[in-house]
């Protein structure tokens, strides 16, 4: 029996009533900039190169979990979290937990796994922002299954933070972000740089994934 | 049904081995609640001298008496010698000859008793109720009825000391974790049946381990919120013990727990997502045996301007649901080198114009600085530096700092 046959058979036998053939869109959650909605009970992947946004665009989905009365969870990799940082971006770190380790991919991803699969984390975060391209390409293809099976069909949002997507088809939602400059006030560079100040830099994060695209820029302000 | 013992020694806890409802009527007398008692030692003449049989095994030396109610039982107690049961209905017959102090009246009532001439109980008893009361009042009412043996009252139970606490002396000293967290298992299931009969939970375990080679070894657990799941507990205790072992063979063991009222919290349909406490104990439990004790918990931010100044906290997230926060921005975040990392930079005219360091090189493009900053002078832990923003040649901007020590990179802007 051929496909166009079945479907036709299933079609009549659900009474056409039920759309079986299109996947529900996962439930959302903001992530403080507009046009970037994160997918719940799935794996969002923020990949870039340094100073491309990466980190402002985390702590500004912190700030906004943190704001929804939610408990976070970071698993830092290279202990490159900065607590003033985030307490300017409206973090409220009462409600993160915040596990340091110490440079050891390996140990990230067993806290990471530890945290997700006790559950009851509104955003469980993985910072591989600093990790070595060639430790963090070691972490299996099995093991990011692993962390996605384990928060699918759950409220939790998991979020990546890496140089390059490592997860590749286990995540839902991957943000590339890209540094489309930064913003210097005062005196020209060749002037006296006392006068000078870093104020910020313009970032862009395309949505890469097959099923939705867009291309947002944001805007960090240094403090 | 009622027994009372007068006498001495440990009256009271002779009467919790028979009831959980003893009332300590006064110096020497403890009145305890035997109904049901039949149905196990038969008629009341029986439970007497079980009772009588179970005080000479624990060398009490008491006197004895059973009526209906716990008044009777007391006069007869404290008026008559030996083993008494007082028969159903015969309470004023049977207490008539006894003095009328042991009612214990206010001194000016027994004197204005004595003055009437009426000495007894069967005196008090037969005068007539309107009587007395239109002459003594309430008090004296209480008095006929008591006299009579008619009073009726409720006990007021002695609250037993409540212990949670389970001791094994083992035959040959343990040395490994599995064996004892077979006991453990135990033990702990044993305590959180017998919090769970009387509704309570708990909120911290002691351990404690006699050891071989001498001393003891002792961990305290403290829970996030009071909880009975024993299971919860031994994996707790295990990792504890995991990361905290004894250092010789185990001979004995001790476990307490601390009794406390459960949580009683309902859960709304809009309450934010948040880890079962218990679970998230153990979750943190297993996390710290990763990565190490100190590298778990909440940053807290410390009043100071040195640079990355902050301190770990215990993580709570119970408590965590508190007033909102100061609002989202989006801010430019520094991502620290920790530890910062060492720089050679070189000079042109004042400038960092080119920077190398561990991973990191590149000609300065663009810049802003020095920002200097310093702290802590008057203290033995000073620091000063000159802050620089980079932006270098491999399309990166960095913190970078000159201080005593010389240059160093403290962490990129991403």
């Amino acid at each position: 029996m051929g496909a166009a046959a079945l479907r036709v058979q299933f079609d009549s036998f659900l009474g056409g009533s039920l759309d079986w053939r299109t996947r529900p869109l996962p439930d959302t959650v903001t992530s403080g900039i507009a046009e970037i909605d994160l997918p719940r009970g799935g794996l969002t992947e923020i990949v870039g190169p340094a100073s491309s946004g990466r980190t402002s665009l985390l702590l500004s989905i912190l700030a906004a979990a943190t704001a929804r009365q939610e408990t976070c969870a970071l698993v830092d990799t290279e202990d490159a979290f900065d607590p003033a940082s985030a307490s300017a971006a409206g973090v409220l770190l009462h409600r993160l937990l915040w596990v340091r380790c110490g440079h050891n991919a390996e140990h990230a991803l067993k806290a990471a796994d530890l945290l997700i699969q006790g559950g009851g984390f509104g955003l469980a975060i993985l910072d591989l922002g600093d990790t070595p391209p060639g430790a963090a390409r070691r972490i299996s293809l099995t093991s990011w299954f692993r962390l996605r099976r384990a928060v699918e069909n759950t409220p939790s949002v998991l979020v990546s933070v890496s140089r390059q997507s490592l997860a590749r088809t286990c995540a839902s939602l991957v943000l590339e972000c890209a540094r489309d400059g930064a913003t210097w006030s005062g005196a020209a560079p060749s002037g006296p740089p006392a006068s000078r100040l870093l104020r910020g830099i313009r970032a862009r994060a395309t949505s890469t994934h097959r099923s939705r695209t867009c291309s947002p820029v944001f805007t960090a302000a240094a403090l | 049904m009622f027994a009372c013992l007068h006498g001495s020694g440990a009256l009271t806890a002779l009467a919790f081995e028979f009831s959980p409802v003893v009332e300590q009527t006064g110096p020497g007398t403890v009145t305890f609640d035997i109904s049901g008692l039949d149905r196990l030692f038969g008629h009341p003449q029986d439970i007497a001298a079980t009772i009588a049989r179970r005080a000479a095994e624990v060398q009490v030396k008491a006197h004895l008496a059973i009526a209906d109610n716990p008044d009777a039982a007391i006069c007869a107690a404290r008026g008559f010698a030996g083993i008494h049961v007082i028969p159903h209905g015969d309470e004023a017959k049977f207490l008539g000859a006894l003095p009328l102090g042991l009612l214990e009246p206010s001194a000016e009532l027994l004197e204005t008793l004595e003055r009437w001439g009426i000495r007894r109980f069967q005196d008090l008893a037969a005068l007539p109720p309107l009587g007395i009361a239109e002459r003594l009042g309430a008090e004296g009412l209480r008095l006929r009825e008591r006299a009579r043996g008619e009073a009726e009252r409720k006990l007021l139970p002695l609250q037993e000391r409540l212990r949670f606490e389970d001791a094994v002396e083992l035959e040959y000293p343990v040395d490994l974790l599995e064996p004892l967290a077979f006991l453990l298992a135990r033990m702990l299931n044993g305590l959180t049946t017998r919090l769970a009969t009387r509704g309570l939970a708990t909120d911290e375990l002691r351990l404690r381990l006699q050891l071989e080679a001498g001393g003891t070894h002792q961990r305290t657990l403290r829970l996030p919120v009071p909880s009975l799941d024993a299971k919860a507990m031994l994996k707790l205790m295990q990792l504890d013990l995991e990361a905290h072992p004894p250092s010789a063979p185990v001979v004995d063991l001790w476990l307490g727990m601390n009794p406390v009222k459960p949580q009683a919290a309902q859960t709304g349909l809009y309450v934010p997502l948040s880890p079962e406490p218990v679970k998230l104990e153990l979750t943190l439990a297993r996390i710290r045996m990763v990565v190490g004790e100190d590298r778990v918990g909440t940053p807290e931010l410390l009043d100071t301007h040195r640079p990355d100044a902050f301190r770990m906290t215990e993580f709570a997230a119970a408590k965590s649901r508190t007033a909102g926060g100061p609002g989202i921005r989006t801010r430019l975040a520094l991502r620290l080198f920790r530890p910062p990392r060492q720089a050679r930079v070189a000079i042109d005219s004042g400038k960092p114009s080119f920077v190398a360091a561990d991973g990191i090189r590149g000609k300065v493009l663009d810049l802003a600085g020095p920002w200097r900053t310093s702290g802590d002078w008057w203290t033995l832990d000073p620091w000063s530096r000159d802050e620089w923003d980079i932006a270098l040649s491999d399309g990166a901007l960095y913190r970078i700092y000159c201080e005593v020590r010389g240059w160093f990179v403290g962490g990129n802007y991403d």
